[in-house]
């Protein structure tokens, strides 16, 4: 099964991360690599993003997110693995979890591009 | 009360509970449906009992409890139905056990051996057997399993209803199965004492790693001629006897050969040498045996002195030839090491290179990764650490190995 | 540059949105996901299982926990991304705009991090 690793950020927890965190991160893309893992899409912050809602004739551009909550979506990788058991083993290895949420999405089967 | 008499209070609790599960999933093999009869009386013991004090005959105050809600509910249903057939066959069950509940037989390992049955997914012997005689909940569980707590929930009702649908017996098996059949209980009860093994400082995981203690015990207690039981439950008091040791005042990480000794629990090493001696009188030697020997050879080599790696090297020659496992092979690489040298060692372990299970393993990455320092090369030991560093969940490991990694360049 | 699309939905809603409603809803993604394959604007895309199948991993002072469900309790749910190849933000915006989702819940944009 194909499954998303959505990261999300909390700005304040991951200002004091040590300076050792780059390194971390790069020895668990190198991992995930090995893995045939897609290694992670990082986001531009969540504030510089934008929000399009369309009712009837009425669009509706705001700036931000959707969703306004403490930690923010900020990147993701994605994995295929037996079950929830290997993703939650992999989401644990993420060094984004001591910092925020790695949060688990199994993907439907790709049939797009 | 006090806290220490709330748990034990609580203790009792659920071993009383544990007793009349086992006791009433023996005859009808229908553990959830056990466990529901006694739900209700077991959340009222965990509540009155802590504060009220244990009653004198803990089973016998259950089963009455228990058995008041069966009245009730088979008064309650109006049409005869499998449901109500079904809760006829509990109360029966129960107004037996009741009418003599100072003899209520311990059926106890014949739950334990249904759990760890071979028609049993191996990943759920050991949840079964926690929440099964330990009335611990799926929330629990799932905690120290690492699973989302709905899916635990989800697997607990699946596998409970495959030995009820299976008709897997409930039964002590007999002497020629014994050893196999013996060995998937205890490989569960060392499973769930490795949960409450990787998390520091944590007051839940500790719980577990005591109620692995306390299973361990138990299966001691009901099999007292087996040696592997005693072999593991000394493997669990050899690890648990460390427990303080593993992490410095900082929460590094702190590798077994660095440890402060005197953090070390005497009386833990005291029992385990006891049970492993004990063990060694009774038979023949079995895998949990051995890995208590080795853990036996470690303690000895740090409060003596003395170097005794060629014995712990035979050691694992034995270990290999019983479980022809590649983690053994890994771990007997580390010690072939200090007898061979780091080359010797990391040739040992080309046999398993292309194992597909060493890929992703993380145990199997940093002990090449120290192995490759220490020959020389520091390529290879710099990608080996890398991708231990990525495999790992543990933060001071992480950093412990980060640490390693960095020290390649100097020197 | 490239962005994501992030197509947030009441899941709710969809799942007792009716046949016709559904065929109508797909006949209307497969337009405009061919749209973005035709402007060579397409990089990738998928759909997310619903947030029913979702857990979240967390780890505090160095103990893991893993929790049901997704990581916002919002009204719409994210369901679906699209990564896409366009000049800048307004033209990643124009899409957003065709984009089915945007009439019946929220299409959020967000650039990706190059290198």
């Amino acid at each position: 099964m194909r499954y998303m690793f959505l990261i999300h950020h909390d700005d304040e927890a991951l200002a004091k991360a040590p300076p050792s965190l780059w390194g971390e991160y790069a020895a668990f893309n190198e991992a995930l690599t090995k893995a045939n893992g897609t290694p992670g899409l990082r986001l531009d912050h969540a504030s510089k993003g934008k929000s399009v809602t369309q009712r009837g004739d009425t669009v509706e551009l705001l700036d931000g997110p959707y969703a306004d909550t403490k930690e923010q979506f900020a990147g993701y990788f994605m994995l295929d693995l037996p079950d929830i058991d290997a993703a939650v083993e992999w989401a644990s290895r993420c060094p984004s979890a001591s910092y925020g949420t790695v949060e688990i999405r199994p993907i439907w089967p790709m049939d797009l591009q | 009360m006090d806290a220490a008499a709330n748990r034990t209070a609580e203790r009792l609790a659920r071993e009383s509970y544990g007793r009349l599960v086992a006791l009433l999933a023996a005859r009808t093999r229908d553990v959830a449906g056990a466990e529901d009869a006694l739900a209700e009386a077991f959340a009222s013991a965990l509540k009155s009992w802590p504060r009220d004090g244990v009653p004198a005959n803990p089973d016998g105050w259950l089963l009455t409890v228990a058995r008041r809600r069966q009245t009730d509910l088979m008064r309650r249903r109006q049409t005869r139905s499998q449901g109500e057939m079904h809760l006829q066959l509990m109360s029966e069950e129960m107004e037996e056990a009741a009418s003599h509940p100072d003899a209520i037989p311990d059926r106890r390992l014949a739950l334990m051996f249904a759990c760890a049955h071979p028609d049993m997914e191996r990943a759920m012997r050991a949840p079964l057997i926690l929440q099964t005689i330990l009335g611990m909940t799926a929330t629990d569980i799932a905690s120290a399993f690492l699973i989302p707590p709905a899916t635990m929930g989800q697997r607990l009702v699946r596998a409970k209803a495959r030995i009820r649908d299976a008709a897997i017996p409930f039964a002590i098996p007999e002497r020629e199965d014994l050893p196999e059949r013996l060995d998937a209980v205890l490989e569960a009860i060392y499973a769930a004492y490795a949960k409450g093994w990787t998390e520091i400082g944590d007051t839940s995981a500790e719980r577990m790693a005591d109620e692995a203690l306390w299973l361990g015990r138990l299966v001691v207690s009901l099999l007292p001629d087996e040696p592997e039981a005693k072999g593991m439950l000394a493997l669990m008091l050899y690890a648990e006897a460390r427990r303080a040791a593993r992490r410095d005042s900082g929460g590094a990480y702190v590798p077994l050969d660095q440890q402060d000794l005197a953090l070390w629990d005497e009386a833990q090493i005291i029992l385990a040498e006891s049970l492993l001696r004990d063990a060694n009188q009774a038979g023949p030697t079995g895998r949990y045996q051995i890995e208590a020997a080795i853990q036996s050879a470690h303690i000895d080599r740090r409060v003596s002195g003395r170097d005794n790696w060629p014995a712990v090297v035979a050691l694992y020659d034995v270990l290999l030839k019983l479980t022809n496992s590649p983690v053994v092979l890994l771990n007997r690489a580390m010690a072939l090491a200090e007898t061979e040298g780091p080359e010797a060692a990391l040739e040992s372990l080309d046999t398993i290179a292309d194992d597909k299970r060493m890929a992703q393993y993380q145990p199997w990455w940093a002990a090449r990764g120290h192995l490759a320092a220490r020959a020389g090369d520091k390529a290879q030991a710099h990608q080996a650490l890398t991708l231990a560093i990525g495999l790992t969940s543990e933060e001071a490991v992480r950093q412990y190995l980060l640490d390693q990694r960095h020290r390649l360049q100097d020197g | 540059m490239k962005f994501m699309l992030l197509i947030h939905g009441d899941e709710a809603q969809s799942n007792a949105a009716t046949s016709p409603d559904t065929k109508v809803m797909s006949a209307g993604y497969s337009a405009y996901t061919e749209a973005l394959i035709k402007a060579g604007a397409l990089l990738e895309g998928s759909r997310l299982r619903p947030t029913t199948d979702a857990a979240c991993v967390r780890i505090r002072n160095g103990k893991t926990e893993v929790l049901d469900g997704p990581y916002a309790d919002t009204k719409e749910q994210f369901g679906g991304y699209y990564i896409i190849e366009t000049a800048d933000m307004d033209s990643a915006l124009d899409w957003a705009r065709r984009c089915p989702a945007s009439r019946l819940g929220t299409v959020e944009v967000r650039a990706v991090v190059q290198g």
